[in-house]
């Protein structure tokens, strides 16, 4: 049976690790490459790299931060942020990612999921998509870290990735993400039901029962969290344990 | 020394990391003499089987490949053990390698989420030398959508369950491997069955 995935991500800022709650209030807080080793010994599924740098410098570090880790980690690398063409998910992938997380761009420019799935296969593109609840059972999506409403439906959206070649969603929700009070639950399980895709939950995770509960109340593949695991609250091995304690199949 | 077909296909690099990790001497290749020359071989690969094909044709080396598979250790990881396979369904009909008898084509069980993406446990059918010192309860990292489908349970030495049977580890009883999932990106376990593969030389 496939297991549940646990996924520690962590945002990057000009080669520190960086958090911030609801995208605002940044704080440094570490070395990517040290971070990256630490979750995989802890039994980290995949490790998600989330550029948060503008600058061009600040990309070619990213790019040793992941030809670093490479290395060293031997579980799945996801690099996001700052990629716009077929050439940054090219150059992302040769410095050793093996999937590549595209988000306002693909909104803003759709054809980057087909061009880079046509060419490095569905396998390595995830979409990241933020969204937000405007009504019951609705949502819209918005781009640049959560500051601009596209007022475009989520659900639509999602569906229209998997056309045109998306290997994953990673489903962040704005109105969950840095309150700590779960999952988006609803929002969940709307998007898992509409696509085919394996879907990442992703904003919101604040305690040791909201992996599992996750995984019990929708049929997401995987779930994903940053500051939870970065404060050391938590350990990746005890989300695990308390999702094996529930019936949860993990590795 | 270990030579990893460069053919054009992704994931050439978390191989070469991995056994460079390990100790493990290897060399990335486009070469016939090169291949003739390593004590052992890898294909991976990443993408649509035809186009993989192609390449491979492209590059010259399918034949060497047929004639070296026979005499030295090979293994194939991901799309590189689906063309090991005698055919593939993915897109249109394309012959493979034909090292194996069978097929490749679509997972088609319903309601299951595709890709096949993520850790699935080793269910073993077969007691083979790459499976030392694994344990009853190992994980590795799969990403596919299309599987093989062996004509002889001979040739299965480990499977996944997703829907059904997803063949993992094949094998020609020979000089022959190959894994579906990725052992590059399957941790320890992933380590060890590469280790384990540089060993049988």
């Amino acid at each position: 049976m496939l297991a549940k995935r646990i996924i520690p991500c962590l945002d990057v800022r000009d080669g520190k690790v960086v958090k911030g709650v609801n995208f605002e209030g940044i704080k440094e807080v570490g070395d990517p490459v040290e971070c990256a080793c630490e979750y995989n010994k802890q039994g980290a599924d995949e490790i998600v790299f989330y550029d948060i740098t503008a600058s061009h410098e600040g990309r070619g570090v990213m790019l040793d931060v992941v030809r670093n880790t490479a290395k060293k980690v031997f579980v799945p690398l996801t690099v996001g942020g700052g990629i716009k063409t077929v050439d940054d998910i090219r150059e992302t992938l040769r410095a050793g990612a093996d999937k590549v997380s595209v988000n306002s761009q693909a909104v803003q420019n759709p054809q980057l999921i087909k061009d880079g799935a046509d060419i490095f296969g569905s396998q390595c593109i995830c979409v990241g998509v933020d969204a937000k609840a405007i009504g019951e059972n609705k949502w819209t999506v918005f781009i640049n870290g959560g500051r601009i409403d596209m007022k475009m439906d989520l659900i639509d959206w999602v569906k229209k990735c998997e056309q045109l070649g998306a290997g994953e969603i990673c489903l962040n929700s704005i109105d969950t993400d840095g309150v700590r009070g779960g999952f988006d639950l609803p929002m969940l399980k709307a998007v898992v039901d509409a696509v085919k895709i394996p879907v990442i939950a992703s904003g919101g995770a604040g305690k040791l029962g909201d992996f599992a509960e996750a995984f019990l109340e929708t049929d997401c593949s995987a779930a994903l969290a940053a500051s939870l695991f970065h404060f050391h609250e938590l350990t990746v091995g005890q989300v695990k344990e308390d999702c094996r304690s529930k019936g949860i199949i993990v590795r | 020394m270990i030579a990893i077909i460069d053919y054009g296909a992704g994931n050439i690099f978390s191989v070469k990391n991995a056994l460079d990790h390990l100790g493990v001497e290897s060399k990335l290749t486009d070469k016939k003499e090169d291949l003739i020359a390593a004590d052992e071989i890898i294909l991976p690969g990443v993408g649509a089987f035809p186009w993989a094909m192609n390449m491979l044709k492209n590059s010259g080396l399918v034949d060497t490949i047929k004639e070296q598979a026979k005499v030295k250790p090979f293994l194939g990881i991901c799309l590189g053990m689906q063309l090991l396979f005698e055919k593939s369904f993915e897109f249109e009909e394309c012959d493979g390698l034909g090292l194996i008898m069978g097929r490749v084509d679509k997972i088609t069980d319903p309601g299951l989420v595709i890709p096949h993406m993520g850790w699935n446990k080793l269910e073993y059918n077969k007691e083979v030398p790459i499976f030392k010192g694994l344990g009853n309860d190992e994980y590795v990292y799969f990403v596919h959508s299309y599987k093989a489908f062996c004509e002889s349970e001979d040739n299965l030495y480990a499977y996944s369950e997703y829907g059904s049977k997803v063949p993992a580890v094949v094998g020609d009883n020979g000089f022959v491997y190959g894994c579906q999932f990725h052992p590059e990106k399957s941790g320890e376990t992933g380590l060890k069955i590469l280790r384990n593969f540089a060993e049988l030389v």
